[in-house]
């Protein structure tokens, strides 16, 4: 023992057991958190592949191109080009001609493929292009009796055979679609008429039913998640800010004002599935506003991202010194000069960059959607605002609930598609938050 | 002061634009999520071929739209109820209470129940009602005594069934299938199987067995399913054994993962329900406030567009999705363009 020490015997530099057992514990406790930040990066890259995995490939569609032409016997019978003659042929009625369309592709490019209908044939292309053809002809009347070229969406099945969503040993189970149909779209591939494409309509289109989830798209859903944020934004940004200013500035420090900074706090936690039940109560029940309207989503969001706001506010307001506005009370500004002149543009940055961060919480808000009726089947556009307000919307969590509880492959595809969308708005609003914070923060 | 000037002048706007825009031009549907896919073909299509705009379409669950539906008259509340089951009576009273006294109902076909399992699994292929009992009521018959289920593989009780471990994913007691599900395979399994006449003969009343009829076991191997049939599908994939109750239409578009059972030897097919001659299936509906119709525009053409032979014929897009289309559509048709209310 005595040997030992005199042989290390360097003083401070000395490592005996109680500083060898600190030193390990440092280093244990190094490991731990070296582990807990590998745990949480390999969560991100396990959510981030399964994501990109499954939905990247709603980004491409797949398209034919088809030489369609517009029978005057099936379209306008009177052929008189009477605008309401023609709106009573139904999609229905376009099927023929879509069939015909596919039939003359495959006659042009000299595709014969055994045991393949009629029916068959035109039952690779999506039930939207009647939809397509029939809005064609009504914005064209004259173009009734010429050949048009149309580029229409395939069948989801087809489209899932060439992402490989779909082989063919499922084709022969599915009654969907059929091994042959997979020859022939593998045949029009060829041919050049059928291609993939970058697939503008995921973003821009509307829902679709189940019946054709290939034409399912953002657009709707988009709008009302912006129309929220134009809400939120309107209401939440003044209220917040005009409370905060007050208590951190203005009010009297007593057990009321004490009371509502703990009633704040307390908001900030609850959990937002009762924002939704107040929205019911209070805008729709009481209020008498619209069902599934951006406006109503708006307002509780509003609520549900107050409180957020006014902690953000009130720590940027806290952070301003006081001596700035000691030294403007000092030269004879009022309080309210004080605060709006020198106090308030300071703090500027930490304010919007707490706002921006409460509305990307209220972008991926979908529980209090639920209850005020926005997880809904919505096809028509908003109209454009004020009054877009107030018509029936979607948003985008709620879409890509909407479209993980439908039972097909193709959507369970959009659903994750729709989450890179989300995600991809998330990130640039939080990009801005910390640009902004970057730029204009100032330390002291 | 500006910021408060800011909040009232939005306020104000806002219940100025509140005021203005409270005419609603789009027909609001709410209800179950079986009839949701149908409905929403049937919007979708209204949506193109009318001028009207595209219906809205909610689900949320049978009972949770009658309620809805149930709220009142006017542009706040919804204008058509969709259900997997016919309204209850304690419902009419609800909605007669609240003002919504004509009632039109809409039978649009039958929805049939199926049971299926893993494609690559066991094969279960064949059910009979009282299998089913066998497997999962919580007490059955054994050598003629009512003994707690001591059933722990398909063939302990059926030789011809496989030699797997009991397990079924059937839906939770908030869906409208689990009602039909007890009542047409539970129910005439206990029947079947003697179990009723025995509980009967042990000293219950008639009604009290009818509902110990019921049951299902709790010890694990009958598990509640309260999501959708994407959940039965998900457990069922990751169970090999699993069996789970679905729609035929969901089956019919999942045939490259699941198998079919028959039940009493007949197909589910759209036919064999139709026919009558496959015996688990319901009928779907929706409902629709009469004072509704030349208020919001467009509600009845959507109605009379939902049934008309087009849409839900034999031929029409929503037998092609797996609805079972009534042989009687042209009753219902008649109901629709006379408006005529029940009762």
């Amino acid at each position: 023992m005595t040997d030992a020490s005199a042989n290390t015997a360097t003083g401070l530099y000395a490592t005996d057991a109680h500083i060898r057992k600190r030193n390990a514990a440092e280093k244990r406790f190094r490991l731990y958190g070296l582990a807990a930040v590998c745990v949480g990066i390999l969560a991100l890259i396990v959510l981030m592949t399964s994501i990109l995995g499954n939905g990247v490939s709603a980004f491409r569609q797949t398209y034919v191109t088809l030489n369609i032409e517009l029978l005057e016997a099936k379209l306008d019978k009177n052929g008189n080009r009477n605008i309401d003659d023609i709106k009573k042929v139904s999609t229905f009625g376009y099927a023929p001609l879509i069939q015909a369309g596919v039939e003359a592709a495959m006659a042009e490019n000299g595709i014969e493929i055994e045991g393949l209908t009629g029916k068959q044939a035109g039952g690779i292309i999506s039930k939207e292009a009647a939809a397509q053809l029939r809005n064609f002809v009504i914005a064209n009347p004259d173009a009734i009796g010429t050949t048009v070229e149309f580029d229409v969406l395939a069948n989801a099945q087809i489209d899932g055979y060439f992402k490989g969503r779909v082989d063919r040993a499922d084709a022969e189970l599915l009654k969907t679609v059929s091994p042959v149909q997979l020859d022939l779209s593998d045949a029009l591939l060829e041919a050049g008429v059928l291609r993939t494409k970058f697939n503008t309509a995921f973003i821009t289109a509307p829902d679709a039913s189940d019946n054709r989830p290939e034409a399912a798209g953002l657009g709707v859903a988009i709008l009302g998640s912006f129309y929220m944020m134009i809400v939120v934004l309107v209401l939440a940004l003044p209220i917040g800010v005009a409370a905060s200013i007050y208590l951190e500035e203005f009010a009297p420090k007593n057990r009321w004002t004490d009371l509502i900074e703990v009633n704040i706090s307390n908001l900030a936690a609850v959990p937002s599935i009762v924002f939704g039940i107040l929205g019911l109560a209070i805008f729709i029940n009481f209020a008498g506003l619209p069902q599934s309207a951006p406006i109503v989503g708006g307002l509780v969001l509003t609520l549900m991202t107050l409180p957020t706001i006014i902690i953000a506010t009130r720590a940027a307001l806290k952070a301003v010194p006081p001596s700035i506005r000691d030294a403007a009370l000092g030269v004879g500004a009022s309080k309210m000069q004080a605060v709006f002149h020198h106090v308030l543009p300071l703090a500027a940055p930490g304010i919007l960059t707490g706002t921006i961060i409460g509305l990307a919480q209220a972008l991926g808000e979908t529980a209090p959607l639920l209850l005020i009726g926005m997880v809904a089947f919505v096809r028509e556009y908003p109209a454009g605002p004020p009054e877009g307000f107030f018509d029936p919307a979607s948003a985008l969590p709620v879409q890509v609930y909407n479209w993980t509880q439908r039972a097909d492959a193709a959507l369970v595809e959009r659903a994750s598609g729709a989450i890179i969308v989300l995600l991809v708005f998330l990130l640039i609003m939080n990009v801005a938050a910390i640009i902004l914070r970057r730029r204009f923060e100032r330390r002291w | 002061m500006s910021f408060v000037k800011l909040t009232a002048s939005t306020l104000a706007i806002a219940a100025v634009t509140a005021t203005a825009a409270a005419a609603r031009d789009n027909v609001q549907v709410a209800g179950s999520s079986t009839v949701l896919p149908y409905a929403s073909i049937v919007a979708e299509a209204f949506g193109e071929n009318f001028d009207f705009p595209t219906p809205v379409v909610e689900s949320g669950g049978s009972s949770a739209g009658l309620k809805r539906f149930c709220e009142g008259v006017g542009e706040n509340t919804i204008d058509v109820a969709n259900a997997s089951r016919a309204i209850k009576d304690k419902e009419i009273a609800a909605c007669a209470e609240a003002g919504v006294t004509d009632i039109i109902e809409v039978r649009i076909g039958y929805d049939g129940i199926v049971f299926a399992s893993q494609l690559q699994g066991p094969e279960f292929t064949a059910f009979t009602p009282s299998d089913i009992f066998n497997a999962l009521a919580p007490k059955v018959l054994v050598d003629g005594q009512l003994v707690d289920n001591p059933h722990t593989k398909w063939s302990d009780f059926n030789a011809d069934l496989p030699d797997a471990e009991i397990m079924a994913f059937i839906p939770g007691t908030k869906h409208g299938t689990r009602e039909v599900f007890e009542e047409k395979v539970v129910a005439a399994g206990c029947e079947a199987t003697g179990a009723m006449e025995a509980m009967i003969a042990g000293g219950m009343s008639e009604d009290d067995a009818e509902d110990a009829c019921l049951a299902v076991r709790n010890d694990g191997r009958s598990v509640d399913i309260d999501g959708d049939y994407t959940e039965t599908l998900a457990r069922i994939d990751a169970n090999p054994n699993g069996i789970g109750v679905f729609g035929l239409a969901f089956y019919e578009n999942n045939t490259d993962k699941l198998k079919v059972a028959t039940m009493s030897g007949v197909v589910p097919s759209t036919e064999s329900i139709a026919s009558g001659e496959y015996p688990v299936s319901r009928p779907l509906y929706f409902y629709i406030k009469k004072a509704h119709i030349g208020v919001i525009p467009g509600l009845k053409e959507y109605a009379e567009f939902f049934v008309s032979d087009e849409i839900a014929g034999p031929d029409g897009p929503l037998s092609a999705y797996g609805l079972v289309s009534d042989p009687e559509l042209a009753a219902t048709q008649a109901v629709v363009a006379d408006e005529a209310t029940m009762n």
